[in-house]
């Protein structure tokens, strides 16, 4: 499979713990550096954007990135076929439209998509369950880019193995593109929950957690590692379905570290308004007055689709493995 | 007189949790500060890294940037990493539409000015004029493009100002938070040493 790979490994260390350290060697692509603009978007709100005006309107409501793509989850739900990269001309247009990080998309395993959005020097690239997988074996080796990954995650062994392929940061799935976000509730539960149970053993029964990893299909030295600090290394956000403030608030006191909202913004009735709206509530997420207030005259939320009204093959979460 | 000096992490918005968990270890109490109420009895605050236009807009939301502004003018030792840095500028060079800074440091700076994520960096960085050397982490960083007078020049990257000072004012681009370095926040314990010994 390396072979196939043309990419030169810029940093061959991978996900080892090398740091500059007092060498005077300038090192990119560090796990450090990787995670670390993750967690500067902490607390944020990162929007599924498809035009520069989109991106702009984003930008102005306090998103603290936009995912440029094509279509919104929503409409690659509607119209169907094939969803891949989007073009590199909308891509350039969004960069040049805002100064805060510009993430985009590629299918599940197509590392040439990945090595295409480095070229054009994206801040992130999401390895994505709302493409189309173009390889339904392996995922990308994150590990051989300078670029940082964010992967979808549904439950905790998912994680752990995006992990092992270099993610730098992970979110749980949800149910793009349906504005119903119990999906996304049951994904950050089940991660948390996961992560609980291991914390709980590393007390009290140190020695099953051998079995654990074999369980989670994840290596030992990271179960281990989430176990000791009941944290992931990465920073955790939520996606998939958050479609108003309370949503969005609800998924930060269930734990996640942020929010991606896709069709739930520019699928509403007042974009600017709501994408403000759920920047304040993701912001004070603990304060029920202030996302009242948030809440307020917001207009039509996107009108949604309940996920037990959706045929399993259209389910995007089960898509990555 | 010896209690454990409270210092304040603006928690609107990015790595907050890394500057409160430096702090702690530093043997200060971190106090998140999310409204102007939490700004009372404060020894020092930290600005942390985030979306800059992101945080400017939520102070200015929610009233919490003339508090903020008043706190840090009236000698409140005051540390702004990166985004925090933008913050406390008295200029931005490419301000995102409609974004403001609090003013208060005698700089003007430029966002992002080492390129895309993809060259963010660590570094080994000479710090002051002492022979110290610390661990940066560059994410996206600003640097700074002017220096007003009487702020004093504490570290370069690439040729460019990353550290100032004025005053109890401290302004850094990089992430001293992420790389575990404690130079920087023991530097801010050490103005509210020098504030606490002077007379009332």
């Amino acid at each position: 499979m390396t072979e196939l790979q043309t990419t030169p490994a810029q940093n061959s260390a991978g996900d080892t713990a090398r740091t500059a350290a007092s060498d005077a060697t300038p090192l990119t692509g560090s796990p450090l550096v990787k995670r670390g603009l993750a967690d500067m978007l902490k607390g944020g709100v990162i929007m599924d954007v498809v035009t520069a005006e989109q991106a702009r309107i984003a930008e102005d409501a306090g998103a603290v990135a936009v995912m440029a793509l094509e279509r919104v989850p929503a409409d690659i739900r509607a119209q169907g076929g094939v969803a891949r990269m989007s073009d590199p001309d909308l891509i350039e247009g969004i960069q040049a439209a805002v100064s805060i990080p510009v993430m985009a998309k590629v299918r599940i395993g197509h590392f040439v998509e990945a090595q295409v959005l480095e070229h054009l020097k994206v801040d992130y690239i999401d390895e994505s369950e709302v493409l189309s997988p173009a390889d339904y074996v392996n995922h990308i080796d994150k590990q051989r880019f300078t670029v940082p990954f964010v992967c979808g995650a549904t439950n905790l062994g998912e994680a752990l193995r995006r992990l092992a392929e270099g993610a730098a940061m992970i979110r749980s799935k949800g149910e793009a593109g349906t504005g119903d976000v119990s999906e996304a509730t049951k994904h950050i539960r089940t991660i948390r929950g996961q992560i609980a149970e291991l914390q709980a053993l590393y007390r009290i029964s140190p020695d099953a957690l051998y079995v654990k990893a074999k369980e989670l299909a994840a290596s030992y030295d990271i179960v281990l590692e989430v176990a000791r600090t009941g944290k992931l290394p990465v920073v955790l956000f939520t996606a998939g379905g958050v479609a108003t403030p309370a949503d969005a608030a609800m998924m930060m006191q269930l734990g996640a570290d942020g929010v991606f909202v896709g069709s739930g913004i520019f699928k509403s009735g007042n974009p600017a308004a709501r994408a403000q709206a759920i920047v304040k509530a993701t912001a004070y997420f603990d304060d029920p007055e202030k996302i009242a207030e948030a809440s307020r005259g917001l207009g039509e939320a996107m009108v949604g689709i309940n996920v037990g009204d959706l045929p399993a093959p259209h389910r995007l979460a089960e898509r990555g493995w | 007189m010896s209690s454990a000096p409270r210092v304040g992490v603006l928690a609107l918005q990015g790595g907050v949790a890394e500057h409160a968990a430096m702090l702690r270890e530093l043997g200060a109490e971190p106090v998140l500060v999310k409204t102007a109420e939490q700004l009372a009895g404060l020894d020092a605050i930290v600005l942390p890294g985030g979306e800059s236009s992101t945080v400017d807009r939520l102070l200015r939301l929610f009233g919490l940037r003339e508090p903020l502004r008043d706190a840090v003018l009236g000698g409140l030792p005051t540390l702004g990493t990166c985004a925090g840095l933008i913050l406390l500028a008295s200029g931005i060079e490419d301000p995102a539409p409609g974004q403001q800074s609090l003013e208060v440091l005698d700089v003007t700076v430029a966002r992002n000015a080492f390129g895309p994520q993809t060259a963010s960096e660590e570094v080994a960085l000479a710090w002051g004029g002492g022979g110290d050397v610390v661990r940066a982490a560059f994410i996206r960083a600003p640097a700074v493009t002017r220096v007003g007078e009487g702020v004093e020049v504490l570290a370069r990257h690439r040729g460019a100002v990353v550290a100032v000072a004025s005053g109890a004012v401290v302004g850094i681009s990089f992430h001293p938070e992420l790389t575990g370095e404690t130079t920087v926040h023991r530097h801010l314990l050490s103005l509210v040493a020098a504030r606490r010994r002077l007379p009332a």
